[in-house]
């Protein structure tokens, strides 16, 4: 398949690639709020969706940033967009969906600090995509963290009915199982190779 | 100047252990665990890391405990974030240019330590209610611990990985290395494994703990009637 | 004094936007110093690596320019420029001893990147250096170390057609132990991968490159001689 192709873009960020599982971006969250499927999924969503408006915010800014030459302010204007964007999408959250705001809203603020969305930012310009190839780029990132976050929350939601030994308590047993399921996601690294 | 020293405890050695070790920031506080996972397939990565954190973590730290007085509270978040982003900005073009190599191989993660919570935690619980000197001592504390959780996985990893440690062969050319534990599955499984180890070891002191304090009270009882 | 702090009044939207205003412009002034400081230093660095990279697969190679192909055409350019770049190397007499070229496919994990040696007399690709990969370790990882592997680079053949439309064999990544023709490449048995992605870049950037340098095959030989005016 080729590289650039918006498929495989998506495909990569979000299977072979995964942005949790592969590249360990946005791991606060996937331990902190990974206990139940249901916060797990309304994370995931305000995540998936501060990705894509950060992304094309971030897209818009690089490149009134190359146009001047001003590289060196990128990072800056980056966290400043994210911080913004998280605002932004929570006052109008907060306007037209109070249902879908309540359900999010106390997501919204942890998301500013969460390296996922930056990392979707800093790689699309490290890679050097295209407008559409940052959006295929974004939405697949936020749907791979969704993915990991909601089968992880899913094996912990087993894992609570079990008796467990008692060191394996707090973090140390979720890496183990993110352990697995790290090992589970390889294999889906040859996805792009063939062909 | 009054109101902040009258809150604060005299400076000792503690200021700078605690970090180090009783609230490890990546041990026991699980804090800014991309990086940890993310670089630590080499010990030289880990060091490399290590020391980026480290000086975005002291400079801010001072420079938000130095502004500490002058800084409104309503902005308060948004000034540390740009100072944070200001010193990764700088760390980040100063390992350009000491050494490209190591650049490369860190990537994006270097400018992923704006979003590293260790060091906006330290700014906002610490750093902005103590003084200049308390503040330094307990960054670096705290940097130099987050140092030595990265190079206690870098070394595993690279042990188990590729038999050798910062480059230097260790085991002999018959050892089959472990490949997973230079991907990113080794990440997880080392730092749990690290995780349970140190859990493991907490609960042998508590309860040796508690049965010195039994044993005690045991002793101390027929002395009462 | 620490009255006040108990209650402390609501500041003026002016010294919010005051102390924002100061922090950033000495956050702006910090970057900009250390960013002009580095600057010649790194660029320095890249200079280093990109020549590391050029005379590893061209060893004969003493010096080297650098061309920028736009609209199928080879311009004389720096390294700074942007869009698609090709080293030539010559030797010490001035004699073009080779191209180095980029070359980039899937892999198994990520893109792979590579840099190879072409020599346009004969026609032979001899030798490539990493670039950028993050293959699994001990597998694809042995594009660069395999001996077998690497024995396909002795001249692995990238003739370009008559017509100047194309290469004259497609470039090929066979199964281990079936190579027949000067232009296939034995995989490595484990690694297929990324072997056939090593294939598949050279095919494409010779089917692409080649032609091109075979057309500017003279103004190369001598730009070394009279560096081509911009």
């Amino acid at each position: 398949m080729n590289p650039e192709s918006l498929g495989f873009i998506f495909l990569s960020a979000f299977l072979i690639n995964n942005f949790v599982l592969a590249m360990f971006l946005g791991l606060c969250p996937f331990v902190g709020v990974s206990a139940k499927r249901d916060t797990a999924f309304n994370m995931s969503l305000a995540t998936t969706f501060v990705m894509f408006v950060s992304s094309v915010c971030a897209y818009g800014v690089n490149s009134i940033l190359t146009h001047f030459e001003l590289e060196f302010l990128r990072l800056i204007s980056y966290i400043a967009i994210i911080a913004s964007a998280v605002q932004l999408v929570e006052m109008i959250l907060k306007k037209f969906s109070p249902t879908l705001f309540r359900a999010l809203g106390i997501f919204l603020p942890l998301i500013t600090t969460n390296c996922a969305i930056l990392g979707v930012a800093l790689f699309q310009t490290a890679r050097g995509y295209d407008f559409f190839q940052s959006v295929a780029f974004s939405l697949g990132a936020g749907a791979g963290f969704g993915l990991a976050i909601m089968l992880m929350a899913g094996l912990r939601e087993k894992l609570e009915l079990s008796k467990l030994p008692n060191i394996t308590q707090a973090a140390a047993l979720s890496m183990m199982l993110a352990g697995i399921l790290s090992m589970t996601f390889m294999g889906f690294a040859g996805l792009g190779g063939t062909a | 100047m009054a109101q902040t020293n009258k809150k604060e405890t005299p400076l000792t050695w503690d200021v700078f252990t605690t970090g180090l070790w009783k609230e490890n920031p990546v041990f026991v506080m699980m804090l800014g665990l991309c990086p940890v996972l993310a670089v630590t397939n080499t010990v030289e990565n880990s060091l490399g890391m290590g020391a980026a954190t480290l000086f975005v973590l002291v400079c801010s730290n001072a420079l938000v405990s130095a502004l500490r007085n002058f800084i409104p509270k309503q902005v308060r978040i948004t000034t540390y974030i740009v100072i944070i982003a200001t010193f990764v900005t700088l760390v980040d073009y100063i390992i350009q240019a000491i050494s490209l190599d190591l650049y490369n191989k860190l990537g994006a993660f270097i400018q992923l330590i704006v979003v590293n919570c260790l060091i906006l935690g330290r700014a906002e619980a610490y750093a902005s209610k103590n003084s200049f000197g308390k503040s330094v001592i307990s960054a670096t504390g705290m940097g130099l611990g987050f140092a030595l959780a990265l190079v206690m996985l870098g070394s595993v990893r690279e042990l188990l990985g590729s038999g050798q440690l910062l480059g230097i062969r260790i085991f002999s050319e018959n050892f089959e290395p472990w490949i997973v534990m230079i991907l990113p599955p080794g990440g997880f499984i080392v730092l749990g494994c690290w995780l349970l180890l140190i859990n493991y070891v907490h609960q042998r002191k508590t309860e040796s703990l508690i049965n010195q304090d039994a044993a005690a009270s045991h002793c101390s009882v027929p002395q009462q009637h | 004094m620490s009255q006040q702090a108990e209650t402390p009044k609501q500041p003026s939207s002016s010294s919010l936007i005051l102390t924002l205003a100061v922090v950033a412009m000495l956050s702006g002034l910090l970057v900009v110093l250390i960013y002009e400081f580095t600057k010649p230093i790194i660029a320095e660095n890249q200079r280093i690596a990109t020549e590391k990279a050029i005379f590893k697969v061209l060893p004969a190679a003493e010096s080297r320019l650098t061309f920028q192909l736009q609209d199928g055409k080879l311009i004389a350019a720096d390294d700074k420029s942007g869009g698609e770049l090709l080293y030539a190397g010559y030797d010490s007499n001035k004699q073009l001893v080779g191209l180095a070229l980029n070359a980039a496919a899937q892999g198994y994990q990520d893109t792979v990147k590579l840099l190879y040696g072409y020599t346009p007399e004969n026609g032979c690709i001899t030798g490539f250096d990493v670039l950028k990969s993050t293959e699994t370790p001990g597998f694809g990882t042995q594009i660069s170390s395999n001996a077998e592997f690497l024995a396909n680079f002795k001249c692995l053949e990238a003739k370009v057609k008559q017509t100047l439309d194309g290469l004259a064999n497609v470039i090929k990544t066979v199964r281990n132990g079936t190579k027949q023709h000067a232009w296939e490449i034995d995989a490595i048995s484990g690694s297929t991968i990324t072997s056939n992605a090593v294939g598949r870049m050279l095919n494409q950037s010779g089917q692409r490159l080649h032609p091109v340098i075979a057309k500017h095959l003279p103004m190369l030989q001598q730009a070394a001689e009279q560096p081509p005016t911009q």
